[in-house]
C-alpha cells in the first residue's frame, strides 16, 4: 500500500497545467486511465482503417465503374468488366430464404422458452441453442456438402417440384446445390441468435401486460401473440436485423453449397454465388489491379450493407430494452 | 504475473527458434492440373534433399499468376501461359519453365452409362454454350450409336476461380466453334453461359462424382484416381481419341519448333492418334532470385526434375516431355539469375 | 356460437402452443443431428497418424494433419496475444475510466467491429500484414483472428467489470489505495472468472474461422517452422479436404471436423458450466 499522504492529496480537487499532469502522473491513475485509452483508441483505429483500406484500395473500380457497378449484370475477368448484380443478388436472395425459415421457427421457439417452458428448461435449452451459435461455420459447410446437399437432389427438391412445381421458385433443374440448399444452411446458422435476443426480449416484457390480458380472458396464445410479442416486436425485428447481418457475411457455409456460378435466376434450385463468397474464391488469384479492386470494392459494399443493419439492430434492441423497463 | 509474460515470450522465441535452422524454404502456389505430380516431386525431393522444403499449393492457375506478380510466392505454376500483358504488369520477371504433358477429360456421371462416350467439337461447344441441353440430343446419340442416353438435362460443370485448366478448356472450344470464340472466348476465367462452379480440379471432380447427370472437364489423373468416366473427344483429323499417354504424347508432338520463351498452345494439334484437348503445364520462375540460397535449390530442383522428376510422370499419367524440350529448358536454366 | 368460438381459440391454443415447443426442440435436434453426424464420421476416422502425420501428395491416401493442428494451435496463440491484451485493457478502461461521449464511440465501434464479416477482415489483414512484406505467414493470420477476438473479449470484460459491487471498489479506496490499485488488486480478480471465459469463449469463436486465413495464413503442406511462413490450419484444411474429390481426403475432413467441433464445444461448455456455478455467487 503506497504512502497514506499521497492518497490525502488526490482528495483535493485536480490541478490544471503539464506540470500538475506530471505530478498525477506518478500517482499511477493517470498511467493506468492513459494507458487504457490508448488501447481502446486502437480499437477506433484498427476499425478507421479497415474502411480506410477497403475504401483506397477500391479505387480503380470505382473509379471505373461508378454506381453502375451495383447493377452491372456482367462479371467477367477476360475483358475486365465488373458488375456486382449477381452476387447482390445471390446474398439477397440466400439471406432471404434463411430468414423465411429462421424467424417463424425462430419465434416460436424463443416464444416456446420464454413464456411456456419453466425457467430451468428453458435456461437448459437456451444453453443448448447457445452451442449452436458456436459452431464454426466450415462445419456447417462440410454438413452441407455431405448431408443436406445430397437430401436437396433426391428428396426435398423432388417433393418441392411435385407440390409447388407451378411456382417458378422451383422450377429448372436440381443440382441439390443452389440458393435454396445455400438458404437452408444459412437458416440454421442464423436461427441461434434469433432465438436468444427474442428470449431475452420478451423476458423483459412487465408481467402485468401478459397477466392483464390473461385477465381479460385471453387464452395463453392469444395473450403471448396478441400482447406479449407485439410489446416486444421492435427488440425481435432487432434481433431479425442481427440475424440478417449475420447471414450476409456469411462465407465458407455458402460457398461450399450455392454451386459458385454467376447466375441471376428466379429458380431457388439455380446454383449462384454471394458477395462473401465470391470474394473467397476469387480473391487469391484476381490478377490485374482492377479485378482485384472490384473484389474489395464488393467487399466495401458488404462491409457498408452489414453495418448499416447492425447500427439498426443495435438500436432496436436497446429501444425495446429501455421501453420494458418504463412499464 | 511476471513470470508467465517471461513464460510466453521464451515460448515464442523458440518457435521463432526453431525455424531458424539451415532449411531452405520456398512456396509456391498454382495449378491444380499438375498437382498430384507436382505434390509428389516436391515430397521425394525434399526426402532426397531435406534441407529444401518446396511447399505447393494447388489453388488454380490465376492464383498462382496473380501471387507471383505480387511477389508474394517463390515460384507459381500455371497451365495457361502468361499473357504479354500479364507479364508487361508483372513486378518480376518471369520465366517459363514447361514440366510435364496433360490432359483435360471431359468426366461425366450419367446412370445407366458406364462404357466411353464419343464427344464431337460440336457437342462440346454446344454443351458449354447451354444450346444441347440434354443427354439424349442428337448431336450426342449421333456419335454414340447403341448407348442408351437419358433425356435428363445435362449438369454442366467448370471451374469456379481463374483455371489453367479452363484457359486449355476453352482454348480448344475456341478452335472449334466460332460461336464461342465469338460469344465467349478463351481464358482462364471465362464469361460461362451455363453450369455449376467447382473450386480446383479437385472441386470439379468432387462434384462430378456427386452429381448425377453431370459432365466436367477434368485432368486426367484425376478421372483416373477417383474413377470417374471420361469419354472419346473428336480430333482434328475427325477421329474420337480416349486421352493417354499416347494420344498426348501425339499431341506434343506437333510442337517442334517450340519458341524460345515456351509458350505454346497444343490443343486441337493435328494427327490422327493425337488428342485434341492437352497442353504443357508450365513453372513460373522470377528471372531474378535475389536470395542465393532459394536461387540455388530452384536451379536444382529444376535440373533433378527435368531428369528423374520425369520419371514419375506416367505414373501419374502425364507424359513426359518431348527430348527436344528438355535439351530447350535444360540451356535456358542458367537464365534464372 | 361463442361456445364454438370458446372452443375454437382454446383448439388454437393448445395447438400453438405445441407448435412452439417443436420449433423448440427441431432447433435443438439439430445441434444433436450435428454432433451424432460428426462423432459417427468422424470417429472412424480419428487415428493416431491423424494427429502425428504430415499430408501426403494430392491423391496418395494415408497423412494426417499434424502441421494443420500445430499451426492452428500457433495461430490461436497469436491472435491471444494481439487481441486479448487490447480487448483486456479497453474492457477496464469502459468500465472503469470512461469519459461519456468516448466510451460510447468506443463501445459503438467495437460493436461495429463485432459485425464486420470475418472475409472482409481477411482482406484488410492481406492488405496490411501480407503485401507490405510479400508473404503470407502464420503472423498475418494470427492478426486477423486476433482483431477478430478484440470486441468478443471487449464486450465480456466491462459486462463483467460493472458487475463487481460496488461497495468492493469503495472498500478498497476506504482503505487508501489508488484507482488503478483497486482496479489491478481487487476488481480485476473479483471479476477474473468471467473475464477468463469471455477470452476463452473469443478463442474458441476464432478457432472454427476460415475465411480470413485463406488469404493470410494461405496453407502449407509442411509443418510451418517459426512465425513468418505460411501454415496449414484445421479449418482451411478441412475445407479444401471436404471440397475435394478423394473419398481419404472427405474422411480427413470429417475427421478434423470432429477435433474442431471438440475444441469449440468444451471451450463452451466448461467455460459456461465454470462461469454458472462460479457467478452466482457474485450474483452476476
Amino acid at each position: 500500500m503506497s504512502s497514506t499522504a499521497t492518497t490525502f492529496d488526490s482528495a483535493a480537487p485536480p490541478e490544471a497545467g503539464p506540470r500538475a499532469f506530471i505530478r498525477r502522473l506518478r500517482h499511477g491513475d493517470e498511467v493506468a486511465h492513459t494507458i487504457t485509452l490508448v488501447f481502446a483508441a486502437s480499437i477506433l483505429l484498427v476499425t478507421s482503417t479497415i474502411v480506410y483500406e477497403l475504401w483506397t484500395n477500391s479505387h480503380l473500380s470505382r473509379a471505373k465503374f461508378g454506381w453502375n457497378f451495383l447493377w452491372t449484370r456482367v462479371w467477367d475477368p477476360i475483358f475486365d468488366n465488373y458488375g456486382a448484380l449477381p452476387y447482390i443478388y445471390g446474398t439477397l436472395v440466400t439471406s432471404a430464404i434463411a430468414l423465411v425459415i429462421a424467424v417463424p421457427l425462430g419465434l416460436a421457439a424463443a416464444t416456446f422458452l420464454a413464456e411456456l417452458a419453466p425457467r430451468r428448461i428453458s435456461d437448459g435449452i437456451a444453453f443448448l441453442i447457445d452451442l449452436l451459435a458456436a459452431v464454426p461455420s466450415v462445419i456447417y459447410g462440410l454438413l452441407g456438402i455431405f448431408v443436406v446437399v445430397p437430401l436437396m437432389r433426391t428428396v426435398v427438391g423432388p417433393v418441392l417440384k411435385r407440390t409447388l412445381g407451378f411456382l417458378p421458385f422451383f422450377q429448372g433443374p436440381n443440382y441439390g446445390v443452389g440458393f435454396l440448399t445455400a438458404g437452408i444452411v444459412l437458416s440454421i446458422m442464423v436461427v441461434p441468435f434469433i432465438i436468444s435476443v427474442s428470449r431475452e426480449v420478451l423476458l423483459t416484457v412487465p408481467r402485468d401486460q401478459r397477466e392483464a390480458a390473461l385477465a381479460l380472458g385471453a387464452t395463453r396464445w392469444e395473450a403471448t401473440w396478441k400482447v406479449v410479442v407485439p410489446w416486444a416486436r421492435t427488440g425481435i425485428l432487432g434481433s431479425v436485423f442481427l440475424a440478417l447481418a449475420r447471414a450476409l457475411g456469411e462465407t465458407m457455409a455458402v460457398t461450399m453449397v450455392i454451386g459458385n456460378a454467376t447466375v441471376i435466376s428466379a429458380s431457388l434450385f439455380s446454383p449462384g454465388n454471394t458477395i462473401a463468397s465470391t470474394i473467397a474464391s476469387q480473391f487469391t488469384e484476381a490478377s490485374g489491379d482492377l479485378y482485384l479492386s472490384a473484389l474489395i470494392e464488393l467487399g466495401l459494399v458488404l462491409f457498408l450493407i452489414t453495418f448499416i443493419l447492425n447500427g439498426l439492430a443495435r438500436l432496436l434492441i436497446v429501444a425495446t430494452e429501455r421501453g420494458g423497463q418504463h412499464a | 504475473m511476471k513470470r508467465n509474460i517471461l513464460l510466453v515470450c521464451l515460448l515464442l522465441g523458440l518457435a521463432a527458434a526453431v525455424g531458424a535452422d539451415s532449411t531452405v524454404l520456398l512456396n509456391a502456389a498454382g495449378a491444380t492440373f499438375p498437382a498430384a505430380i507436382y505434390t509428389k516431386w516436391f515430397d521425394v525431393y525434399h526426402t532426397q534433399h531435406p534441407s529444401a522444403q518446396i511447399n505447393y499449393q494447388p489453388v488454380g492457375s490465376g492464383a498462382g499468376i496473380r501471387q507471383l506478380a505480387a511477389g508474394t510466392v517463390d515460384f507459381g505454376a500455371s497451365d495457361v501461359p502468361m499473357t504479354d500483358e500479364q507479364l508487361a504488369q508483372s513486378k518480376v520477371k518471369v520465366l517459363h519453365f514447361p514440366t510435364v504433358l496433360g490432359a483435360v477429360v471431359p468426366s461425366y456421371n450419367v446412370a445407366g452409362v458406364s462404357g466411353d462416350l464419343n464427344f464431337t467439337q460440336k457437342a462440346l461447344a454446344g454443351i458449354y454454350l447451354g444450346t444441347i441441353t440434354k443427354w439424349n440430343d442428337p448431336e450426342l446419340t449421333k456419335a454414340n450409336p447403341g448407348v442408351k442416353l437419358p433425356g435428363d438435362d445435362i449438369v454442366v460443370i467448370h471451374r469456379s476461380e481463374g483455371s489453367g485448366t479452363s484457359f486449355i478448356w476453352t482454348d480448344f472450344l475456341s478452335k472449334v466453334s466460332d460461336d464461342w470464340k465469338n460469344k465467349v472466348g478463351k481464358g482462364a476465367s471465362p464469361n460461362w453461359p451455363v453450369g455449376l462452379g467447382g473450386k480446383g480440379n479437385d472441386g470439379v471432380s468432387g462434384l462430378v462424382k456427386q452429381t448425377p447427370n453431370s459432365l466436367g472437364y477434368i485432368e486426367l489423373v484425376y478421372a483416373v484416381q477417383n474413377n470417374i468416366a471420361y469419354g472419346k473427344v473428336q480430333n482434328a483429323a475427325g477421329k474420337f481419341v480416349k486421352a493417354d499417354l499416347a494420344g498426348v504424347t501425339a499431341a506434343a508432338a506437333s510442337s517442334k519448333d517450340m519458341p524460345d520463351d515456351f509458350r505454346v498452345s497444343i490443343t486441337n494439334a493435328p494427327g490422327a492418334a493425337a488428342y485434341p484437348i492437352s497442353s504443357f503445364t508450365w513453372l513460373l520462375i522470377p528471372a531474378q532470385i535475389p536470395d542465393a540460397a532459394k536461387r540455388d535449390t530452384i536451379k536444382a530442383f529444376l535440373k533433378w526434375m527435368l531428369a528423374d522428376g520425369q520419371g514419375y510422370n506416367e505414373g501419374l499419367t502425364y507424359a513426359k516431355l518431348p527430348q527436344n524440350v528438355i535439351a530447350k529448358e535444360s540451356k535456358a536454366i542458367s537464365l534464372i539469375q | 356460437m361463442s361456445r364454438l368460438n370458446l372452443i375454437w381459440r382454446k383448439s388454437l391454443n393448445v395447438l400453438m402452443l405445441t407448435l412452439t415447443g417443436v420449433a423448440a426442440l427441431l432447433v435443438v435436434s439439430v445441434l444433436f443431428l450435428i454432433l451424432g453426424y460428426l462423432l459417427w464420421n468422424g470417429g472412424k476416422s480419428l487415428n493416431w497418424a491423424f494427429f502425428t502425420q504430415l499430408p501426403k501428395p494430392v491423391g496418395e491416401s494415408g497423412g494426417g494433419m499434424a502441421n494443420a493442428i500445430i499451426g492452428s494451435l500457433k495461430l490461436l496463440l497469436l491472435a491471444a496475444l494481439i487481441g486479448l491484451p487490447i480487448g483486456l485493457l479497453t474492457g477496464v478502461y469502459l468500465a472503469e475510466f470512461g469519459g461519456k461521449t468516448f466510451s460510447f464511440i468506443t463501445r459503438y465501434t467495437t460493436d461495429l467491429l463485432n459485425g464486420v464479416p470475418s472475409i472482409v477482415i481477411g482482406i484488410f489483414a492481406y492488405s496490411v500484414a501480407v503485401l507490405p512484406v510479400k508473404h503470407f505467414s502464420t503472423f498475418a493470420g494470427g492478426f486477423a483472428l486476433g482483431v477478430m477476438v478484440i470486441p468478443i473479449t471487449v464486450r465480456s470484460t466491462e459486462e463483467f467489470l460493472r458487475a463487481v459491487p460496488g461497495t468492493l471498489r469503495e472498500g478498497a479506496m476506504a482503505l487508501g489505495a489508488s484507482k488503478w490499485r483497486t482496479i489491478a488488486t481487487v476488481v480485476l480478480p473479483a471479476a477474473k472468472g468471467g473475464i477468463i471465459t469471455g477470452m476463452l469463449l473469443s478463442l474458441a469463436r476464432v478457432a472454427g474461422e476460415t475465411a480470413p486465413l485463406l488469404f493470410t495464413a494461405f496453407n502449407n503442406m509442411y509443418s510451418s517452422p517459426g512465425w513468418g511462413q505460411p501454415t496449414a490450419s484445421l479449418p482451411v484444411v478441412l475445407y479444401t479436404y471436404a471440397s475435394g474429390p478423394y473419398d481419404d481426403w472427405h474422411r480427413q475432413a470429417w475427421a478434423a471436423g470432429l477435433v474442431l467441433l471438440a475444441l469449440v464445444l468444451v471451450a463452451n461448455v466448461g467455460t459456461r458450466l465454470a462461469l454458472s456455478r462460479g457467478g452466482a455467487a457474485r450474483g452476476v
